[in-house]
């Protein structure tokens, strides 16, 4: 007997569906509190090939609502441990391991080769990329946000429907993460899962999708709502003409007198505006380190204050910079307001 | 006139509360209704809060009597 026996026996699905489910390939785009329910459940359901992306590893406190990660995994690169749980669930499915974040140089090449994406992003610049470049690539995506005990849930860019920006036109720098404001793990448990239940439907073509409509969430209210999306077809064929249309959040610094090093990556947000920030990555600062003033003090910083804190050492005994200072708890803590 | 305005999210939690009925004179278009609910609150980012009217994204409409106006703030977690 088939191990899909149970859900073949559905009239949605039947023996044709299960082969539409082995057919399909399914992009999962964060492996974290959303990716790693809804990777379970696709998988369980035998979908034949996914694409597991994530750049970060796992860390301890991940796993509350990382279901997938044990606590030996912490540490790893997390769509290789996800990869590695994964195939012990169905060795019948193709996984592709993506550990390089997603990029407006990279999105729309990857995207291309799935069929449907699923969102488990955890920030607004990455979610605007994704809903520009499956424009470009014209294909459907589960979007899911988290914010404390709400959710918001939608198909986007599903036969011609809305897309994200007929929802959100404007970026908002209110980039708050779950690290931030604190999760219970059930629900993006339930937002994965949805998404997943979303996906499922779009690969057998039964049932109604969440296309052209928002469903909110309140797990401690125990109420949703569904609430009717019209499309904005000038957001959508500006992103068509223009191409993808990168989300910049700018911020302002506390002080704007200081001289200030960002070592991060050029992807990575809040971008503080001012004359008196220079931004060489990293990766850069051996090639670029002359452009870094050297007689008045500087202050050097990235997303946590690990980053810059190599930096520092790198350019003070490789190139004698003694007049650097690491902002310790990275940009956060220098940003104003 | 009364409408019923439901906050999401962190405009909910600004405003303290999750739903509440206002009462008002003359006519009010939703994105006004907005203005008034969102003033004072400690929110960094009104522009993307987003208005839908009787279930439908909806900044234009003049609101009637009975109206149920929900405020949707964009959310990033994962």
């Amino acid at each position: 007997m088939s191990r899909y026996d149970r859900q073949i026996k559905l009239t949605e699905v039947g023996l044709e569906g299960q082969e539409k489910l082995r057919n399909a390939k399914v992009l999962i785009v964060g492996v974290g509190g959303l990716g790693c329910p809804a990777a379970m459940y696709l998988v369980g359901a035998g979908v034949g090939t996914i694409g597991l992306m994530d750049h970060d590893k796992v860390d301890k406190s991940n796993l509350h609502r990382q279901v997938l990660f044990q606590e030996s995994d912490v540490g790893k690169p997390k769509a290789l441990v996800a990869k590695e749980h994964l195939e012990k669930q169905n060795s019948e499915v193709q996984f592709e391991v993506y550990k390089e974040p997603l990029t407006i140089a990279n999105a729309e090449k990857i995207i291309k080769l799935y069929d449907i994406v699923l969102d488990g992003t955890d920030n607004f610049e990455t979610k605007y990329l994704l809903n520009d470049a499956c424009i470009l690539a014209d294909k459907p995506w589960v979007f899911a946000s988290i914010y404390k005990n709400e959710g918001q849930l939608s198909v986007f860019n599903y036969k011609d429907g809305p897309t994200y920006r007929c929802v959100f036109p404007k970026s908002t720098r209110q980039n708050i993460s779950c690290e931030a404001t604190g999760v219970l793990g059930v629900l993006p448990g339930i937002l994965g899962t949805l998404q997943a239940a979303e996906v499922l439907k779009m690969i057998l073509r039964v049932g109604e999708v969440l296309s052209g409509k928002i469903k909110l969430i309140n797990m401690m209210q125990a109420n949703e709502q569904t609430i009717k999306i019209n499309k904005r077809p000038e957001e959508i064929e500006k992103i068509r003409k223009e191409g993808i249309a990168p989300v910049y959040i700018d911020c302002d610094l506390k002080n704007k007198e200081h001289w200030y090093l960002d070592v991060r990556e050029v992807f990575e947000q809040p971008k503080p505006k001012g004359q008196k920030v220079l931004s060489i990555p990293f990766n850069d600062l051996t090639s670029r380190h002359k452009e870094i003033p050297n007689n008045q003090e500087v202050f050097v910083f990235c997303q946590s204050g690990k980053r810059s804190k190599n930096a520092i050492e790198i350019l003070k005994n490789e190139f004698g910079f003694h007049n650097l200072k690491n902002v310790e708890g990275g940009i956060e803590t220098i940003i104003d307001g | 006139m009364k409408v019923t305005v439901k906050y999401f999210g962190l405009v909910a939690e600004a405003a303290d509360k999750s739903e509440e009925v206002m009462e008002f004179n003359g006519e009010l278009t939703a994105s006004e209704l907005k203005e008034q609910c969102l003033y004072g609150l400690s929110i960094a980012d009104k522009d993307s809060v987003q208005i839908a009217v009787n279930q439908n994204l909806d900044d234009k409409t003049t609101l009637k009597d009975g109206d149920e106006v929900a405020l949707l703030p964009p959310f990033a977690g994962g």
